[in-house]
């Protein structure tokens, strides 16, 4: 598998690996950028960057996160179901193809370790690019401790059950 | 086109954000077969900065710059809303929610945050311990050791029927119901509300 090759050092799973064949440069990668912007702008306009609608989330005091959540599953769910039942293609002609993601206990411990942050800062990484986006600056502290965390989950990797 | 504007000008409902968001997995399929996923980028970050011979961030960073651009988008997206589609008015929080946190000492329900929390002046102090660095810190090594976040778990594992993202995804939750109803009391006396 390419993740193999990508990471020959550490195969550990990648969520968002390139799966892209074709090398990717300049002009390209701005579409990247492009989709970025777009999903920075729903993430205000939603107010899903908001401290507020995760503590409403997890008060069961109201359902509209569940209703973002729950309907972007749903539309993510039905599109790639159409990409694979019909065989699309990239637009650069390349058969899609979308890693499996294997059990891990991390998932259970990293996962429930996540929550804590997400309820603590109102926030996953990515509202918190949009926060400091948006003009709360003090956020690039939360999120330099962010990568600080990961950082030192990487350090001890072999360490922690897995 | 005035109404439009103003439209837009408005908090978007769910049921108009949600399947926004939920483009996003084909858009990057599409685009270049990537997968949809956000924590990925802190990764990435320490693995262009940071990567002192640590063996998970030996890769070619390189290779996923797509995946900075992303979220450089997603910050530049809060910039632009903030600029131009920015709602005037105070953020409405659910009347049992805002009851509850004015129990723990919140006084401040006009913005996206509340200002009793998330200021510089609160850096150096307790509140900046728990909520800035602590918090960070929790997002930052859990998302990594779960192999990823809300996006790439909740949204695209979920969308692409995995069951070890819909287990991560309940972990999520649980985490964050503890953090709230049983942590979160503590946390707020503790730093002095």
């Amino acid at each position: 598998m390419e993740v193999k090759e990508k990471i020959p050092a550490n195969p550990v799973e990648c969520e968002a690996p390139n799966m892209g064949k074709s090398g990717e440069s300049g002009w390209k990668l701005l579409r990247y950028l492009i989709v970025g912007v777009l999903f920075g702008i729903v993430f205000v306009k939603a107010e899903v960057i908001s401290w507020f609608r995760i503590q409403e989330m997890f008060r069961l005091q109201s359902f509209f996160m569940y209703g973002v959540i729950g309907s972007a599953i749903l539309v993510g769910m039905v599109s790639i179901q159409l990409i694979k039942k019909f065989g699309v293609k990239t637009i650069s002609g390349e058969p899609i193809k979308i890693a499996d993601k294997e059990f891990r206990k991390g998932q259970v411990i990293g996962g429930f370790i996540f929550g804590l942050g997400w309820a603590l800062t109102g926030a996953c990484p990515g509202p918190l690019f949009a926060q400091i986006g948006f003009g709360y600056s003090v956020i690039v502290v939360t999120l330099l401790s962010a990568i600080a965390g990961t950082w030192v989950y990487g350090k001890f990797a072999d360490k922690l059950p897995n | 086109m005035e109404q439009l504007i103003e439209w837009i000008k408005q908090p978007w409902p769910w049921y108009v954000a949600g399947p926004l968001i939920g483009l996003t997995v084909p858009a990057l399929l599409l685009i270049g077969n990537k997968s949809f996923g956000i924590s990925s980028s802190l990764r990435h970050a320490c693995a262009a900065c940071i990567p002192a011979k640590i063996p998970f961030f030996q890769y070619d960073w390189k290779k996923e710059l797509w995946n900075i651009l992303f979220v450089v988008g997603i910050f530049l997206g809060g910039v632009i809303a903030a600029l131009f589609l920015s709602n005037p008015a105070a953020v409405v929080v659910a009347e049992s929610t805002q009851q509850d946190l004015a129990q723990l000492g919140i006084t401040d329900f006009n913005s996206l945050l509340p200002a009793d929390i998330f200021s510089w002046s609160n850096l150096f102090t307790l509140k900046g311990l728990f909520f800035f660095v602590i918090g960070g810190f929790l997002i930052g090594f859990g998302t990594r050791y779960a192999g990823g976040c809300t996006s790439g778990h909740a949204i695209m594992g979920i969308s692409n029927l995995q069951w070890p993202s819909m287990l991560a995804t309940v972990f999520f939750m649980i985490g964050g119901f503890v953090m709230t109803h049983l942590i979160l009391p503590f946390i707020m006396a503790l730093v002095g509300f």
